[in-house]
């Protein structure tokens, strides 16, 4: 049962990971700027570029070179990055593994702090614990992650000299951008978890705990928490995605050779093959996760029905 | 009454403080006994707070609902004066309850048998096996087909008769002295109805335990209870043996309830309805509380509240009729069509 | 009273697709309601009564075409329910009203009970603009509701008032039919006998006829001309009100009877206690579907399906029961529970 929907569910990511791949495709190709002239340089001839058009197979219909991209991706081929003339699997793998580290660093942190910030928060209703962790979610949800970066990278590199302000690789050089990362996600897990304890302290089964004579202790953490996971798990996993994506910000600011500024640098050069490859492995990633999110959420709650 | 009772409950008042103004008196002034090994049933209508009495006395109200005064006193100890961790300790231990809803009162994400082996857990210092055994024979007691393999299934595969009845199970884990039930059997179908009340009943003679039925269905009360308490509005109305509030009801709400009844083993021509709606629990009214409603009322019963009389050794009423100032109508009786029932 | 038909239900099913495997096709389909026929007469109260699952409600909704039907005939004055067009059915809803469990839910909390009132006058256009008040005024009076109250929005009434402001909406655009889904089972009993009696009253008053779905039998009784009886999809029992609850034929109608508990301490039923819970309508079993949980049944019960038919010797009564044994079932063989 599990395992026919597992496969199911994979097979299932074949047509978005395709829509996915046109969709980046026709974008960029219809960005304006043409990637000959780009590499190329200034004051190249048009001889020039049209060679390097020839060459680059950009002078072949649309959906011929769409059709060609599609067939070697499906081989694990992306070609050669059209800048620096390396294979783009050996260009993007390093980048993505830093990239995966602190997104899955940052994943934890937020899960681990925002569980336990919300639940303190919903057994504590309304009293001034609760508007505190509350207020300060709030803070950490509005504020930008390259700011916040940027002010710790202020005080405890710069002022203090506790940590180092950039890199990535040693332990003491992954704290400041995890938090960085992690703490919008932590403040966005710690509203969701306090309202779905919320709603599930008040459900029937949480008083049949009661009337049992367990601790409140036990409620709580038995009872309670599992069910309140269940939309909890949702956020964290696209909370997870958007990380993948979205820290090209945070490692700029710590100077982090991660897939993100990769993607950024190269859409500069217009590079195509690296763009849609690292596109391609971050929308994989994401749905992948997506369907780990439907497993957990049947590990949770037997009731949802797979089909 | 005299009754060796196992629960006992003076002048209960449990209160709702929606704000400093508006407060809900839920249960105002409350008092009867369950007798030992006997059942009483609580009935009324909903906002009678007939739940909200059997929730305060294993305080399990939510908030803001307090008890603000009166006594509980189980086998003489008075419940309100227990500290939470002693609360703890009485809780599905010696009294136990069952819900309304079995479709929602078990946990989605725990199977069946961990949720009946966390009680005996609780209050027992049992071996894992020896635990796992008793649940096994606690499904075997509520009469739940082949339970070795039930112990690992989770409520939804479950229909909800069978889910009641593990309700059940959890309840008798620790052989309670008293079952609280409320509204047992009110969301399921009357043919699984008819096999919960009787799994009570039975359970009941087998192990000698006291059970206090909550329910808003007369039927089920003539059926399964020996003594009933009579809800309106916060308070007792009447309160007397079943055979005696079925022949020779009391209070006009008892009699009014019992002409509204739409039965199906007699023919009957036309009900005769209450008339009105149960007053708001922001505006209740000065003097006796069905006086709005109340057919026979009169300028005494809208000033002054009475209080619960003891009629004979049998029957206590709320009603200003059986007293001496009363100088209106005294005929309190029950349709034709129900004497010749 | 003979009165004409007014609706006639002729081989109804309604299956609901069950979705599943790997490609999400059809698996099977759960029959809700499997080839069931009835009239209801014009002026009576027919009743479908049955437990949770029996298919009661979804015949309702099948009438009203809330859900197309798989297969069978909806005749309603005439006119087949099943067939008219979208547009046709629309204007055909003034004539076929209906009233559910929860008042609450189906009146707008954001419109005041004249509003409610005047849109379902207005899209029937039942009188003109200029009357629309006093006719207003005429249905609450009707129903019980203070006219002073028109203005009002739904949460500032009491459930039994919101249903009485339910059966202003339905009577407002003068319906033949009404069927009432399980409209007093929300009420408290006082409450519960003064929307009975209301409905009564308008029946007598109005000619209305009403088709009622409810699984309260002491509500059914009071109510009602004839009963059908239903389980698991299937009519098992049908006849005149007072002969279902004399004379009930079907065990299933009996063990039903004898299941609800009698409000006189002396008088304890007889009770026969079914085994077991109604089985999933996805998976019904074969032959009689009450076989599995029938007492007196037989081998020859799970391969044949009973046909609905007359008692024999009861051949002028209007009483039908799809049962293969039932003049030879003698239920004073059976062990009945012991605590009654």
């Amino acid at each position: 049962m599990m395992l026919k929907f597992i496969v199911r569910r994979l097979l299932q990511l074949v047509p978005v990971l395709i829509g996915v791949t046109f969709l980046v495709f026709i974008m960029l190709h219809i960005t304006p700027g043409d990637p000959a002239e780009v590499l190329a340089g200034e004051g190249a001839t048009v001889e020039t570029i049209e060679n390097i058009n020839e060459r680059l197979g950009l002078n072949e219909p649309l959906h011929q070179q769409y059709l060609s991209f599609l067939s070697n991706a499906v081989q694990f081929d992306f070609g050669t990055s059209w800048r620096t003339g390396r294979e783009v699997s050996s260009e993007i793998a390093p980048r993505f593994f830093v990239t995966l580290e602190l997104a899955i660093y940052s994943t934890i942190l937020s899960v681990f702090l925002g569980v336990i910030a919300g639940v303190i928060s919903a057994v504590r209703r309304y009293s001034l614990t609760d508007v505190t962790i509350m207020l300060v979610a709030l803070f950490g949800l509005s504020m930008p992650n390259f700011w916040l970066g940027l002010m710790l990278m202020q005080w405890f590199a710069v002022k203090l000299d506790w940590l180092p302000a950039t890199g990535w690789g040693s332990g003491s050089q992954v704290i400041l951008p995890v938090i960085a990362l992690g703490t919008a996600g932590a403040a966005i897990i710690a509203r969701m978890t306090r309202s779905s304890m919320l709603e599930i302290i008040s459900q029937d089964y949480i008083r049949t705990a009661r009337a049992k004579g367990v601790t409140e202790k036990v409620v709580i953490y038995r009872h309670a928490l599992r069910n309140a996971m269940i939309p909890v798990v949702t956020v964290v996993g696209l909370q997870f995605g958007y990380l993948l994506g979205g820290a090209v910000l945070t490692e700029t600011v710590f100077a982090i050779n991660g897939l993100g500024r990769l993607v950024v640098d190269r859409i500069a050069s217009r590079d195509f093959p690296v763009i849609q490859a690292s596109i391609l492995v971050i929308a994989s990633l994401f749905v992948f996760v997506n369907v780990l999110v439907d497993i957990s959420y049947r590990i949770l709650n037997k009731r949802i029905d797979l089909d | 009454m005299d009754h060796d009772s196992i629960l006992k409950i003076n002048d209960l008042k449990t209160y709702f403080k929606i704000d400093d103004q508006k407060v809900v008196k839920a249960v105002d002034g409350v008092s009867f006994e369950v007798p030992k090994g006997k059942t009483l049933g609580i009935v009324g209508e909903s906002g009678s707070g007939k739940s909200i009495t059997a929730l305060s006395i294993l305080q399990l109200l939510d908030e803001p609902g307090e008890i603000v005064g009166g006594e509980i006193l189980f086998n003489g100890d008075n419940l309100i004066e227990k500290s939470i961790p002693e609360m703890r300790k009485i809780r599905g231990n010696q009294i136990s309850m069952i819900f309304q809803e079995p479709m929602t009162s078990l946990n989605p994400v725990h199977t069946i048998g961990n949720q009946i082996s966390e009680t005996i857990d609780i209050h027992q210092k049992l071996s894992r096996t020896e635990s796992k055994k008793k649940t096994i024979e606690l499904l075997e007691l509520v009469g739940i087909p082949s339970p070795e393999k039930r112990i690992k299934q989770y409520p939804f595969e479950l229909s909800g008769g069978m889910r009641q009845r593990v309700m059940i199970a959890i309840a008798l884990a620790s052989n309670p002295e008293l079952l609280i039930a409320d509204e047992p059997t009110t969301a399921l179908d009357v043919t699984i109805q008819a096999q919960i009340l009787e799994l009570i009943k039975d359970l009941q003679d087998q192990l000698g335990m006291s059970v206090m039925l909550i329910t808003h269905d007369l039927g089920v009360v003539a059926e399964t209870c020996d003594y009933v308490a009579v809800m309106y509005a916060g308070k007792v109305v009447e309160y007397s043996d079943v055979e005696t509030l079925f022949e020779d009801p009391k209070h006009p709400y008892t009699v009014g309830l019992l002409n509204s009844l739409p039965r199906h083993d007699i023919k009957q021509e036309e009900l005769t309805p209450i008339d009105g709606m149960v007053p708001s629990p922001f505006e209740m009214p000065v003097g006796c509380r069905f006086a709005p409603r109340c057919p026979h009322a009169t300028d005494l019963c809208r000033e002054k509240l009475p209080s619960l009389w003891e009629l004979n050794k049998d029957q206590e009423v709320r009603c200003w009729i059986y007293t001496e100032e009363w100088d209106g109508d005294q005929e309190v009786k029950v349709s034709d069509s129900l004497n010749l029932a | 009273m003979t009165h004409s038909t007014l609706l006639k239900v002729s081989g109804l099913k309604q299956y609901f697709p069950i979705k599943g495997g790997f490609f999400g096709g059809k698996v099977n389909d759960v029959k809700a309601v499997d080839d069931i026929s009835f009239e209801v007469n014009e002026g009576e109260t027919v009743s479908i009564v049955g437990e949770s699952g029996c298919g009661k409600s979804t015949t309702g909704r099948s009438i009203l075409r809330f859900e197309t039907p798989t297969a069978g005939e909806v005749i309603f004055d005439g006119t087949n329910l099943t067939t008219v067009s979208k547009k046709e059915l629309k204007q055909l809803r003034s004539e076929l009203q209906i009233i559910f469990q929860d008042p609450y839910a189906s009146l707008n909390p954001r419109q005041t009970v004249r509003q409610i009132l005047y849109e379902a006058i207005d899209i029937q256009k039942v009188v003109p603009k200029g009357e629309r008040e006093d006719y207003l005024f005429e249905l609450l009076e009707l129903v019980g509701i203070q006219p002073s109250q028109a203005d009002r929005f739904p949460h500032e009434f009491s459930g039994g008032q919101r249903q009485r402001i339910g059966i202003a909406r339905a009577l407002s655009v003068k319906p033949k039919l009404i069927i009432c889904d399980e409209a007093v089972s929300a009420l408290d009993v006082s409450i519960q006998a003064q929307v009975l009696n209301l409905l009564k009253k308008l029946q007598r008053e109005m000619g209305l006829t009403y088709l009622f779905i409810a699984h309260d039998l002491g509500v059914v009784r009071h109510i009602s001309d004839k009963i059908i009886v239903m389980y698991l999809g299937k009519i098992v029992e049908m006849g005149d009100s007072e002969e279902i609850f004399e004379n009930p034929q079907h065990p299933y109608t009996k063990a039903l009877l004898s299941a609800i508990p009698v409000p006189n301490p002396k008088k304890k039923s007889q009770r026969i206690l079914l085994k077991g819970d109604v089985p999933s309508p996805m998976n019904v079993p074969s032959g009689c579907r009450f076989h599995t949980r029938c007492p007196f049944a037989t081998e020859y019960c799970a391969k044949k399906v009973p046909e609905l038919r007359t008692p024999n010797d009861q051949e002028t009564v209007n009483h039908v029961a799809a049962c293969h044994y039932m003049e030879e079932i003698d239920f004073s063989s059976l062990e009945y529970s012991k605590n009654v």
